[in-house]
């Protein structure tokens, strides 16, 4: 679980994030929703520590993370694994390499027990026959699913993802929302889903946030989203004509 | 103002990179694979300079002086001492500013462009070590014999012009580069080299890691990393010529 507690970033005179209090639960796919420029993937960065907030607190079984020492920080980061909007994988390591660098970094066992490790990750990303290819070899899609196997192979009790179907066709885009549910559920990591992708939200999304200039404007499930009368989460939710007859549907059709 | 701000954020990143290193082994074999990239890939581009460089500083010297009251030894003896005390570690050093610099520059900002840093901060890596140390050392070790090899090459260099186009007898050449010889010349010379390294690695990586925006910006972290690696090494020559050799 990752609480944060009234966290406020600026960047320079300008105002990002306002007291932001939310409970990110374990096991869940937590997603942070909101339009570009809203404030979610600062948020998402404060949260790993990429950014220091000015004011607020966010809590790692609830300790403090900005106010730790380096080596707290390194061990709490070592539980982390982040899916970037453009995946970050390091272009001159093959596909093994890229996922096997987090064990080697940290890891402590033989090197045909990492190649093993790493092998099992991309086998449980469907990637099985393209692991001596560079990541400029690989579709997008594909990127993000080595992304992903990079993103498990330490174990993490937490997984963020940032814009996981940015730039991906209908199609893999849901074969991304699928791994990362079912990664959730299988390791019971709290993961946290930066997106603004309402297909995503509908697929994936157990407990929902709303960022909207910077402040919380909304938090709950699918349902209540759907059913949510707050004006400005329905002028985004409801922006595409998908949704739209989402809406009309389940009103009657009128 | 902003320059205290660059200058204070550039020593902030070199203490970072001085950061205990999380797998020793890994920053060793990086370091191998920097000296290679870094060093040894720039022999063609030194070696080429050094002996046409060595080349023009004979006849260039021996133009200049061509006088019966000045003895022909002198011209080895200007070449030598133009060689070690400044060409070959201060111009030389100059010119791996430009294919270094702007290599480290360029690599380290497309790296921050692509989230490839923030990836290896939230893995807990420290980022900087990672990549700015392997880079340090490799240059501080390999530059040295750049350095000596640019220093053979252009003493050859000027004796083989000087021979071949006749304005200097090879004995008398030989006996210039021999004369009046200080091996704390060579000491000092490469004293430089390596603080020379130390700043071009640095400077440039600074550059890089600090590099926001896209494709363009990495671009212009690239040139700013050569402009200003050239404009440290100019003020660095002349404090370590004033500390070291007077």
């Amino acid at each position: 679980m990752i609480e944060v507690q009234g966290l406020s970033k600026k960047f320079g005179d300008a105002q990002v994030l306002t007291d932001i209090s939310a409970v990110f639960q374990q096991g869940k796919v937590n997603q942070v929703i909101g339009k570009s420029g809203s404030g979610k993937s600062v948020l998402a960065k404060c949260i790993v520590g990429l950014y220091t907030p000015e004011e607020g607190r966010v809590l790692y079984r609830g300790g403090s993370f900005h106010e730790m020492d380096v080596e707290e920080k390194r061990a709490i980061r070592q539980r982390i694994g982040m899916l970037f909007q453009g995946s970050a994988l390091f272009d001159s390591l093959t596909v093994i390499e890229n996922v096997m660098f987090p064990l080697r970094m940290f890891g402590k066992t033989s090197r045909s027990e990492m190649e093993d490790r790493a092998h099992s990750c991309l086998k449980r990303v469907n990637i099985v026959d393209k692991d001596q290819l560079y990541p400029a070899e690989l579709s997008g899609g594909m990127q993000k699913r080595v992304g992903i196997a990079r993103a498990i192979t330490m174990n993490p009790e937490y997984l963020f993802c940032d814009e996981p179907n940015s730039g991906l066709d209908p199609q893999t885009s849901i074969v991304i929302d699928d791994l990362i549910k079912e990664i959730t559920e299988e390791f019971g990591t709290t993961t946290i889903v930066i997106t603004h992708d309402m297909n995503s939200v509908m697929e994936t999304g157990e407990h929902i946030i709303f960022i909207h200039k910077g402040r919380k404007w909304w938090e709950g499930d699918r349902d209540q989203l759907l059913n949510s009368d707050n004006p400005e989460l329905n002028e985004f939710v409801f922006a595409g004509s998908l949704m739209r007859q989402v809406k009309r549907a389940m009103t009657g059709g009128a | 103002m902003k320059i205290f701000f660059h200058i204070g954020r550039y020593f902030l990143l070199v203490r970072d990179t001085f950061g205990r290193p999380e797998r020793l082994s890994l920053y060793w074999s990086r370091t191998l694979e920097e000296m290679d990239l870094l060093g040894v890939k720039s022999l063609g581009i030194v070696a080429l300079l050094s002996a046409f460089m060595g080349a023009v500083i004979t006849i260039q010297t021996k133009t200049n002086i061509d006088s019966p009251l000045i003895q022909a030894w002198v011209v080895g003896f200007a070449t030598r001492q133009s060689t070690i005390l400044e060409f070959s570690p201060t111009i030389i050093s100059l010119i791996l500013a430009g294919k270094v610099g702007s290599n480290i520059a360029a690599e380290i900002g497309s790296m921050r462009v692509k989230e490839q840093i923030d990836a290896l901060d939230i893995m807990g890596i420290n980022s900087a070590g990672y990549l700015i140390l392997p880079k340090i050392v490799a240059t501080m070790l390999i530059n040295p014999f750049l350095i000596m090899i640019s220093m053979f090459l252009s003493i050859f260099g000027g004796w083989l012009a000087g021979v071949q186009t006749g304005i200097v007898d090879s004995t008398d050449f030989i006996y210039g580069i021999q004369s009046g010889f200080k091996p704390y010349h060579v000491v000092y010379a490469l004293t430089k080299t390596v603080i020379f390294a130390f700043i071009i690695t640095t400077v440039s990586a600074y550059h890089g890691f600090y590099t926001q925006g896209g494709t363009r910006e990495v671009g212009i972290s690239s040139t700013r990393a050569v402009v200003f690696s050239n404009v440290v090494i100019l003020f660095a020559n002349l404090v370590l010529t004033q500390l070291l050799l007077i």
